[in-house]
Parts: C-alpha cells; sequence; structure tokens
C-alpha cells in the first residue's frame, strides 16, 4: 500500500476510534440524560416519559440561587480571567523569552484544581495565613469569625478559578503572540501616534483573539461546571448547580436521580447558553471596537488598565504560590497554634499515618494516569502522522472533534454513561475510569502535540526519504526523536489532567476507585487539615514531577545536541 | 520647521555602530542616507522614531521643529514611518487601515469617512475602503501605507527602504509619488535605502553612512 493510502487508512482509524470511543459516548450518555430527564429509566422503573422531573427540579429548594451562583461564579471568573490574562500578557511577554514564561507558569498548570482549591482554603481560612499575616496589626486575638471560604457570593470559588485559568490563558496566548508580526505592527501603531496600551487593544488584541476563542469557550465550560474546586471553595447552601446535581447522583434516594438528570440537562443548557452569548459578545465588541477604531482616539488614559492587569496577575500568582505551599506545610506539621507564620513543630506522623490508603490511592492514581497517557498519546501520533501521510491538513470539523469533550459538561452526559454501562454490564471498573479520563486527556495531548509536530522541519523527512527511509523509519527513526521534548510535554500534560479527574472517576468508578483527587476531595470537607495536606500534596506532586521529568529527560538525552536543545514546555 | 540630527550615534553595548551623524533636513526635501546593509540603517530610523531595542544605547540629539524629541515616547514624537513592506494592519480593512492612521483632529464621522475617501482617491485606490489589504497589490500597499502615515499629521516621515520590494517598473511610479505627497506636506523626510537611484530621485542632500571599523 502507498504511503498516501496508509495515512488515510491510519486517519480512519482514528477517526473510527474517536467516533466509537468519543463522539458515540458522549452522545449516547446525553441520550440516556435526556432520556431520564423525561422521565424513563426503567432500572429504577420509571417508564412514564412527561415532565415531572423537570417539575421536581424546578421544586428543589434553592434551585434559582444555585443557578444564579452558578452563573455568576462561571460567566465572572472566566470574564476576569480573560481580561487579567490579556492585560498582563505585553508584560509577560516583554519581559521574558517564551521559554521562561512557560516554566513560571508550568507549577499553576501542573496543579489539578482539587489540590490548588485545598491550598487556596488552607489561605483564605480564618485560621489561614492571610489572617496570620494581618493577626498582629488588626489585633485579633484567635482566628477572626469572617467566612472567606465557602462564602455566599461565591467569591472564593472564583478566585480559585482565576488562580487556575489566568495561567493558561496566558501560555495560549503567549503561543499565539508567535503568530503575529508583533514588533513591526507595535512600532507602526506608535508611529501613527498611539501609546502601547492602545496599541495592544486596538492591533494585536484583535488579532489574537481567533486563537484564544476555543480556549476561553474551555475556561466557560469548565468554570459554569465544575464540581471540584466548587464543592472545597464555593458555598454550600446552595451550591453551584454542578454541585447540587451531584449530590443528587449520589443521593441514597433513587427518587432523586430523575430531577438530578433535568439538571444536568439544564447545566448543559446553561453551557450552551453561555457559549452563545459568548459568540453574541464577540459580535458587538467587534462592531463597537472598529467604531472606537475609526473614530482615532489615541488612547492615552488606558496604560493603567494593563498596570492593573499586570498587578492583579502578580497578586494572583502570589495566592497561587502560597496555596501550593500551604499545602506542603500542613502536610509536615504538627503544632501550629495561632497566630505563628509557619509551624512550631514539624512531623512526618501525618504522611507515615496515611501510610497504606495514601500508597494505594498514589499507585491506582499513577496506574491510571500511565494508561491514559499512553493511550492517549499513541492516538494522538497516530492521527498526526495519518495526517502526514496523507498530506492532510487538519479540517474544522477536526478541531471541532478534538475540543468537543472539553466543551460539554461533564455531568451532563457521565451519568446517562454510567447508567448505559451498567445496563451493559460493565460496571465500576479500572478499564471505564481509565477510558473516561482518557476523553479529557486526548484532547489536551491532542492541542500540546499539534504545532510542534507540525513544525518539524520538513527537510529532514525529505532527506530521510531521499536517504531510502520509509514512512516507517521515518516515523521512528526521526519524527519521535526528533519531538521527543514536545511529546514529553504532551505526555506531562496528559497526566497532569488524569490525576486531576474528579467526576469521571466517581461515576465511573462507582465510588469505588479511590484515586489521590477523590479521596482529597472528600478529606477537604471534613478531617484534619494535615492529612488533607499530604493527599493534595502529593496529588500536586505527581504532575509537577512529571513536567520536571518532561524537562530534564530531552535536555540529558539531547546534551550534545545544540539544535534540539529547545526551552522545555 | 525642520529636522536636525546632531552628532546621533546608536551604540550597542557602548560601541557606536557608524560614525556620528549630522543632518539637517528642511521642510519639503527627502534626505537620503545610504550605506551597505548591515550598517544600521534600520537602526538610525529606529533611534529617531522611538523604537530602538532596548539592548541599544544613543548619543547626540534630535530636533524636531526646534524641540528635542529622543526624551518623548515613540507615539508623542508625530514622526511618521513607512516600513519597508507597507504593515498594513491584516485584521482591518484598507479604509479602517486608514482610518486608525487618521488624526484625531479630523472629527465627526461622515468627515472622517470624507477623509479616508479622499485620502484613498489620491493615492489612486478610490473603491478600495471596505477591501482586505491582503488583496493587494505591492505598489497599492505602498500607496496605501503611505496615506496611513501622513493622515497621522506627522511633521517629520522617516522612509525604510521604502521601494525595494517593489518592481523596478513600479519603483519610479511609487518614488514620484512619494516624493511629491512628501513635498506638497512641506515636512522634511529622510530615506534610508542602499539603491543610489533613491537618493538620485530625492534630489535631496545624501549622506553615506560610515560604518564603525573604517573610520580610523
Amino acid at each position: 500500500m502507498s504511503a498516501r493510502g496508509e495515512g488515510w487508512g491510519l486517519r480512519a482509524g482514528v477517526i473510527v476510534v474517536l467516533g466509537v470511543g468519543v463522539i458515540g459516548p458522549i452522545a449516547a450518555g446525553l441520550a440516556q440524560t435526556a432520556r431520564a430527564a423525561f422521565g424513563v429509566m426503567p432500572a429504577i422503573g420509571a417508564t412514564e416519559p412527561g415532565f415531572a422531573a423537570f417539575a421536581a427540579l424546578f421544586a428543589v429548594p434553592g434551585l434559582g440561587s444555585a443557578v444564579r451562583l452558578t452563573l455568576v461564579t462561571g460567566l465572572g471568573a472566566t470574564a476576569l480571567s480573560v481580561i487579567v490574562a490579556l492585560g498582563a500578557l505585553p508584560a509577560l511577554h516583554g519581559r521574558l523569552s517564551r521559554g521562561r514564561a512557560a516554566r513560571w507558569l508550568t507549577p499553576f498548570l501542573a496543579t489539578p484544581h482539587a489540590a490548588l482549591a485545598i491550598g487556596l482554603a488552607f489561605v483564605l481560612a480564618p485560621s489561614g495565613w492571610i489572617a496570620r499575616a494581618v493577626a498582629p496589626f488588626a489585633g485579633f486575638d484567635r482566628p477572626p469569625d469572617i467566612a472567606l471560604v465557602g462564602d455566599p457570593w461565591g467569591i472564593a470559588l472564583i478566585l480559585g478559578l482565576m488562580v487556575k485559568e489566568v495561567p493558561f490563558l496566558l501560555l495560549v496566548g503567549l503561543a499565539a503572540l508567535t503568530q503575529i508580526p508583533l514588533t513591526r505592527h507595535l512600532a507602526t501603531a506608535r508611529a501613527l501616534g498611539y501609546p502601547p496600551a492602545a496599541a495592544w487593544l486596538k492591533v494585536v488584541a484583535p488579532q489574537l483573539w481567533p486563537m484564544l476563542r476555543l480556549p476561553v469557550m474551555v475556561v466557560m465550560a469548565y468554570a459554569l461546571s465544575t464540581v471540584d474546586m466548587a464543592l472545597i471553595l464555593g458555598p454550600s447552601t446552595p451550591p453551584v448547580l454542578a454541585v447540587l446535581l451531584a449530590r443528587a447522583f449520589f443521593a441514597p434516594d433513587t427518587a432523586m436521580l430523575l430531577p438530578a438528570s433535568a439538571g444536568a440537562l439544564l447545566q448543559g443548557a446553561l453551557v450552551a447558553g453561555a457559549l452563545g452569548a459568548l459568540w453574541l459578545i464577540e459580535r458587538v465588541l467587534a462592531r463597537l471596537g472598529r467604531a472606537w477604531l475609526r473614530r482615532g482616539g489615541r488612547g492615552h488614559g488606558i496604560d493603567g488598565l494593563f498596570a492593573l492587569g499586570r498587578f492583579v496577575a502578580l497578586v494572583l500568582a502570589a495566592i497561587g504560590g502560597l496555596a501550593i505551599l500551604a499545602l506542603l506545610a500542613w502536610s509536615f506539621a504538627w503544632r501550629w497554634p495561632w497566630p505563628a507564620p509557619l509551624p512550631e513543630s514539624w512531623s512526618l506522623r501525618a504522611w507515615i499515618g496515611a501510610g497504606p490508603g495514601l500508597a494505594r490511592a498514589a499507585g491506582q492514581t499513577l496506574a491510571i494516569a500511565l494508561s491514559t497517557t499512553v493511550l492517549s498519546l499513541a492516538l494522538a501520533v497516530a492521527w498526526l502522522e495519518g495526517e502526514d501521510r496523507a498530506r492532510l491538513g487538519r479540517a474544522g470539523w477536526a478541531e471541532a472533534l478534538v475540543y468537543l469533550p472539553l466543551l460539554v459538561p461533564q455531568i451532563a452526559f457521565l451519568y446517562g454513561l454510567n447508567v448505559l454501562f451498567l445496563r451493559l454490564g460493565l460496571t465500576g471498573g479500572v478499564a471505564a475510569v481509565i477510558w473516561a479520563q482518557a476523553l479529557f486527556v486526548f484532547p489536551y495531548v491532542m492541542i500540546a502535540l499539534s504545532d510542534p509536530w507540525r513544525a518539524l522541519d520538513p527537510a529532514l523527512i525529505r532527506a530521510a526519504a531521499a536517504l531510502g527511509a520509509g514512512p516507517w523509519r521515518r516515523l521512528v527513526a526521526i519524527k519521535l526523536p526528533v519531538l521527543i521534548a514536545p511529546l514529553l510535554t504532551a505526555a506531562a500534560i496528559g497526566l497532569a489532567v488524569s490525576v486531576a479527574q474528579y467526576l469521571p472517576t466517581l461515576f465511573m468508578g462507582a465510588g469505588r476507585i479511590a484515586t489521590l483527587t477523590t479521596e482529597a476531595v472528600t478529606l477537604a470537607s471534613a478531617s484534619d487539615r494535615r492529612v488533607t495536606g499530604v493527599y493534595a500534596t502529593l496529588q500536586a506532586g505527581m504532575p509537577l514531577a512529571a513536567f520536571a521529568a518532561a524537562f530534564v529527560i530531552p535536555a540529558v538525552l539531547h546534551r550534545n545536541r545544540r539544535a534540539l536543545r529547545g526551552g522545555g514546555v | 520647521m525642520s529636522l536636525d540630527l546632531d552628532a546621533l550615534c546608536p551604540r550597542l553595548a557602548g560601541a557606536p555602530l557608524f560614525a556620528p551623524l549630522s543632518l539637517a533636513i528642511a521642510p519639503g526635501t527627502v534626505a537620503s542616507v545610504m550605506g551597505p546593509s548591515g550598517v544600521g540603517k534600520s537602526t538610525l530610523i529606529d533611534a529617531i522614531a522611538g523604537h530602538l531595542a532596548p539592548a541599544f544605547t544613543l548619543t547626540g540629539s534630535v530636533t524636531l521643529n526646534g524641540a528635542d524629541i529622543l526624551a518623548r515616547p515613540a507615539e508623542s514624537r508625530r514622526v511618521g514611518v513607512v516600513f519597508q513592506d507597507a504593515v498594513l494592519f491584516p485584521h482591518l480593512s484598507v479604509g479602517d487601515n486608514l482610518a486608525f492612521g487618521l488624526s484625531r483632529a479630523v472629527k465627526g464621522r461622515a468627515a472622517r469617512r470624507a477623509t479616508v475617501e479622499a485620502a484613498l482617491e489620491q493615492a489612486g485606490l478610490s473603491g478600495f475602503a471596505a477591501r482586505d489589504p491582503a488583496s493587494l497589490s505591492g505598489g497599492q500597499r505602498a500607496r496605501a501605507a503611505l496615506m496611513r502615515s501622513l493622515l497621522a499629521d506627522p511633521a517629520a516621515l522617516l522612509l525604510d527602504e521604502p521601494f525595494s520590494r517593489l518592481d523596478t517598473a513600479l519603483r519610479d511610479e511609487i518614488r514620484a509619488f512619494t516624493f511629491a505627497r512628501i513635498r506638497a506636506r512641506a515636512i522634511p523626510a529622510l530615506m534610508v535605502s542602499h539603491d543610489p537611484a533613491d537618493a538620485a530621485a530625492a534630489r535631496g542632500p545624501t549622506i553615506r553612512l560610515i560604518p564603525i571599523g573604517d573610520i580610523t
């Protein structure tokens, strides 16, 4: 078979795997959820179609507040994250090389949402570092009675989401900036009389946005439907919609399943509505922006806005850094009296005490993460190699296919999928969890690998072919070794995403598969901070170690190959 | 009303790029600065316009209409720049590129639109307002970029190898157009180029930059 034909075959294979493995399940899960929402769930004896489940859902006390809270926190966190990231991007781009900036952002990207939320809760708590720092000045002789975590307005949740999402948007933004002839455009705008901030806003931002749109949509979908972060940082009565639904799905009373399914559809509708609103806002802003631009104002007062964005980004980085350190400090703390800034005595007791349970959860987490990552990486390489061999570009629909699992709220289809699995007799095994996690790991691996793969110098491949190397040898002997750094980075990202998964593990594992994340989230609500700190530290440590390895291994392998020593991430 | 360079000399890590340059450019004249590639002609443009990379330092002075402009940020110098490859913004239509340049002094939607239309007409680009700049030919791009710079009402204009990317046939036409517009505006202009024909057509003072290695 010709390489071209093989490429088509390879790509067709990948599309079949994705169709059966990704699109099919999401569609089937949504269908099951919808069926239950409209009253049909034979497993619990519900066979009468109707709107009773919706009626029951809307009768749930606090539903209105939950929806409002979801919109405020989800949309608020997304809007603020985008504004702060756009404001901080010029400074970050101007002062740090892309590689260095990426290394600074890595800890925030690598730390799972739950671990960061737990650390943030430690920092914001009445007995946390912030209160301890102001205690001597404010005259607090005991932890103040101020609820900064789980506040009814969702401020802590918004803050937590921002600490996680701003670095993500910054990293995506830095990559996108390389596609714009930035220096020349800025010089041209300034020669026409525009100060730097106005030049960014009028010239750079409109060119940047098309490359940021999908990532912002992902952030939006996540912020509107997060369960783990909202459990730890959000208010509890009422919680955000996704938490309310997760509770209902796991309630002992199976009668709650139908209204919960109706709620899952509502959750999906909220996200769809928000994405639609984003589309509308984009159009309105484009129109207003065009009018603003045509008026020709040189925007002299907006430099301050960028300074504000820079400042907020720095504050977020400081808070995020403190949150990660707080995990570590609590896991080794023994006596930590108020208002000492550091523990009086340190101890390994929490680590040793957590021993067997911790080792089991860590082993389980690592096994699942390695499996999903290897699976996703293999699929991504097959896809990209298929494109190369068939000499195809990426079609728009294929790009959408990659992003799809990140845009549909997890809770809208995971429960339905679980029901489907139960009916097929495939219950709560590790395999189901691996597969459900891969739905979310694959897109990130694919996104991380696509650009470096396509940036590979085609002359290398042509030279290899001219020397008689066939497509397989070109792949194994040239492409994979040359691309080892981006491959390992993609693997580290995949591992980080897998470790962070909460809902898929919970639903597909039927509550029986305990990973560091599920344990940490459970522990966060109740018990000892030291034990929680131990689980969360290890949960954050695993992806960080993976990123460190992705950085060090190529550096060692290529220590005598200057052309291959890139900037890591 | 003139642009005066006095012993202007950009330095990289303290080392001068070329012998200090002194030059007085009267309004409506186009001075030519010639020199081999790599001598720092573009750096000279960056220095006067205010885009010098942080690695460089600058000695000497630049006075525009009697005021020292070196301490001002790029956008406040009123020094327009026409780059070699025009640099039209790809996300804006041709008309909006010009509107972006048009000075704030022209107020009102109708008046601004009329000014842009008039500028397009002068550049032989009537009816091009809604066009994608990517669909323009090299000569059209050069004319649009020049008009955009002039609409910003600069007090001086710098031309960075403005004709080197154009076909020989087109070059004479764009050159004549550019110099005519500058004379009509009666502003001083400085052109850097490596093509003697450019300097000849400019009919202004011509200075050859001397690489620092050749001074002693």
